[in-house]
């Protein structure tokens, strides 16, 4: 019961009842308005029967007089399914005719009856019982013409309305069933629709439930069928796996936070811890706090990076891209970078640089080739016989791609993939500064732009390709 | 990035300012007034948007230094509410966000420059000063002067001691926001920021080397040295 009590607690059973109850209202009307504009309809197709018979009757009384009158009635009276007839003197007394018992006082009136009156035809009363009527009346009841000839004979022609009543009724009694029928009908398919609506929300509300506890690798059910359902629980379900991807970009951070701050803070402790328990010079105590600071800033600068990752990642607002020019960029990091290269005895240019602009944050690629150009510069400095980077733009079909190449040492094959990842530094760059964020962050900026980052090898060298999707036209 | 002690940022010709922190840390708004008040400045504080906004409103401040985040008014509405009101004190945004939107709507609701928390105080000091407006007199000149050096702003000639000095581009655009702030501390990402126009944090030492570059080229052949290294801030240049 409880389980038909939510079916009517659906919005779709709410609006077929009142659909129904509408359809009901004007059913009724209908059924009304039909029966009475037949019932009128059927009673002037009877008056206009009336009518005619009491023409061709006065014709045969001026052709005939009145013996031929009387013949007349008496013959038509006795036809099957006759109408009523009566043929009086001016007394009242009958003396043709098929009507036993009437009201008399109809015989008063002249033209029509204004309401129907009771009568008896000749050999019903016996035959049929009709218990209702008064002093043995019948309840027969028939609409009249009465009409006085011109020797004050009267005559009454009527007929009975039994048969519009019938119709009538009928009539209603179809209309009704239809409607019973119909209200089934609908009563059925709501109960169908309802239970099929409500197993489907029931479906989903359970897989819901079921991710809420916990599971949020469980999706919300697609039938296939495509209908709305299937639309929503898309929907839904795409946004269930956004929130998924969060959810785990959340769990790898705090991991990798809780891995690699913890080695920083924690020397950052010893060395207060030590430099409270003895007694020190100034110039130890400067020193300390010196490095102190510069160490709290590296955790600074990694919380940073940690912090923009996830914020890439959870995707950037689209407020922050404007158009940007991606040749002044690549023009603005090679004059900041010469100076550093030339220092560092590595040869930095700029090869060849085709304009190109993109939606984007400048300050991100900026950022991002600035790490890149930096790292070069940083591992390329030890080459024999000198170092050399090169930066360039490019276009390939509908991409603009920045490369940044070196001849330093490379990196393996097995681990370009890896060096992208959050904290991944290869032993051989250990002894370089830097968190070991700079290339994941490069990779998080370049996803942002729906782009991509690619590290492949030069013989020898590194080559980093960062790959902008089309171009803006403008 | 290391951080001095800061008395040591005072620097003799910094004229002394009336500053209001807004700030609800209490200890970090004791360190910034303590701080303050030791590089000789009158510090004011107040601890909500509210009171900050009637302080502000009522008294004369040469620079605001605004938290973001801030109880009962926070820190962006009650700037837009000063500009609004025609107050033009500078003002300086504190933020512990710091992403690049961020800085983008502070700047637009009236602020003058931002800084992300946690952030060194000799940053601070520097960016303050250069924020004081009865310090920057210099906007509108076309010649700047700092003894023997010259700097013509239209002809982008520079010279000194009679004798013409050849720069690039950059480095003019480095030695005349240098000039433009003569006497005042000038961080690297100041200048990174006002010379190059990137906001982010130059890991390495980029700017040094473009600065010690410029210092070569004007100090070459003459005894005083004007372009000075103001150990963990960054550089003043001063005759």
């Amino acid at each position: 019961m409880s389980r038909l009590a939510a079916i009517f607690r659906t919005t779709a059973a709410r609006l077929s009842a009142l659909y129904l109850l509408l359809f009901g209202i004007s059913a009724i009307v209908l059924v009304f308005y039909m029966t009475s504009l037949s019932e009128r309809m059927l009673l002037a197709q009877t008056r206009e029967t009336i009518d005619a018979e009491a023409l061709s009757l006065s014709r045969v009384y001026e052709r005939g007089g009145l013996p031929a009158l009387v013949r007349s009635v008496a013959q038509r009276s006795r036809q099957p399914g006759a109408n009523l007839y009566l043929l009086t003197d001016p007394n009242g007394r009958p003396l043709a005719g098929n009507v036993e018992t009437f009201d008399t006082s109809v015989l008063s009136i002249t033209g029509w009856t204004e309401q129907p009156f009771a009568y008896r035809r000749f050999g019903e009363g016996a035959s049929r019982p009709q218990g209702e009527g008064e002093n043995g009346e019948s309840r027969h009841r028939a609409i009249a013409q009465v009409s006085r000839l011109p020797n004050q004979m009267i005559i009454l022609i009527g007929r009975d309305l039994g048969e519009p009543e019938r119709f009538r009724r009928v009539v209603q009694r179809s209309l009704m069933l239809a409607l019973g029928v119909m209200g089934l009908g609908a009563l059925l398919i709501w109960l169908f629709v309802g239970r099929q609506a409500l197993n489907r929300i029931d479906d989903m509300s359970e897989a819901s439930r079921r991710i809420m506890g916990g599971d949020l690798t469980g999706r919300l059910p697609v039938t296939g069928a495509g209908d709305e359902f299937d639309r929503l629980s898309e929907n839904l379900n795409t946004m269930l796996a956004r929130i998924a991807a969060l959810n785990d970009g959340l769990k790898q951070v705090s991991d990798n936070i809780a891995h690699d701050l913890k080695t920083p803070l924690t020397r950052i402790r010893n060395r207060a811890e030590s430099m409270l328990a003895g007694k020190h010079s100034a110039a130890q105590y400067r020193e300390a706090l010196e490095g102190t600071i510069a160490e709290s800033d590296q955790l600074i600068r990694t919380f940073n990076a940690i912090l923009m990752i996830s914020r890439l990642q959870a995707g950037y607002s689209a407020e922050s891209t404007t158009p940007v020019a991606l040749s002044a960029i690549v023009r603005d990091v090679v004059e900041l970078y010469e100076p550093v290269a030339e220092e560092a005895g590595v040869v930095l240019t700029a090869g060849e640089v085709s304009d190109g602009t993109v939606q984007g944050n400048r300050e991100l690629i900026g950022q991002t080739l600035s790490n890149i150009v930096d790292n070069a510069i940083k591992y390329s400095g030890d080459v024999e016989g000198g170092g050399k980077v090169q930066v360039s733009l490019a276009r390939a079909g509908n991409e603009l791609r920045i490369s940044v190449a070196d001849n330093g040492p490379g990196i393996p094959e097995e681990d370009r993939a890896r060096v992208v990842e959050r904290f991944v530094r290869l032993e051989k760059s250990r002894s370089q500064p830097g968190s070991g964020l700079g290339l994941s962050l490069a990779d998080a900026v370049m996803k942002f732009h729906g782009g991509k980052l690619k590290l492949s090898g030069r013989d020898p060298g590194l080559l980093v390709e960062m790959t902008f999707p089309r171009e803006q036209n403008q | 990035m290391a951080r001095l002690a800061p008395s040591e940022n005072k620097t003799p010709d910094t004229e002394a300012m009336k500053i209001l922190v807004i700030e609800d840390d209490r200890e970090a708004a004791d360190y910034l007034e303590k701080a303050l008040n030791e590089a000789g400045h009158t510090t004011h504080v107040a601890r909500d948007g509210e009171a900050g906004f009637t302080l502000a409103d009522s008294e004369t401040y040469d620079v605001l230094i605004v938290d973001r985040m801030l109880p009962r008014r926070d820190g962006l509405s009650m700037i837009a509410g000063l500009r609004a009101r025609g107050n033009a004190t500078p003002v300086l945004i504190l933020s512990a966000l710091g992403e690049v939107d961020d800085r983008v709507t502070g700047l637009r609701a009236g602020g003058d420059d931002y800084l992300t928390k946690p952030y060194a105080f000799s940053e601070l000091l520097a960016r303050i000063e250069v924020l004081n407006r009865r310090a920057n007199v210099r906007d509108g000149e076309t010649l700047y002067r700092a003894g023997d050096l010259e700097l013509d702003r239209l002809s982008h000639a520079v010279r000194r001691g009679g004798k013409e000095i050849v720069l690039q581009p950059r480095e003019f655009r480095l030695l005349e926001y240098l000039m433009r702030h003569t006497g005042q501390v000038v961080t690297r990402t100041m200048l990174l920021e006002n010379v190059w126009d990137y906001h982010f944090d130059p890991q390495t030492n980029v700017i040094d080397v473009h600065v010690s570059r410029l210092r070569s080229k004007i100090e070459k052949g003459f005894d005083k040295p004007l372009l000075h290294t103001v150990r963990g801030a960054g550089y003043m240049l001063k005759a």
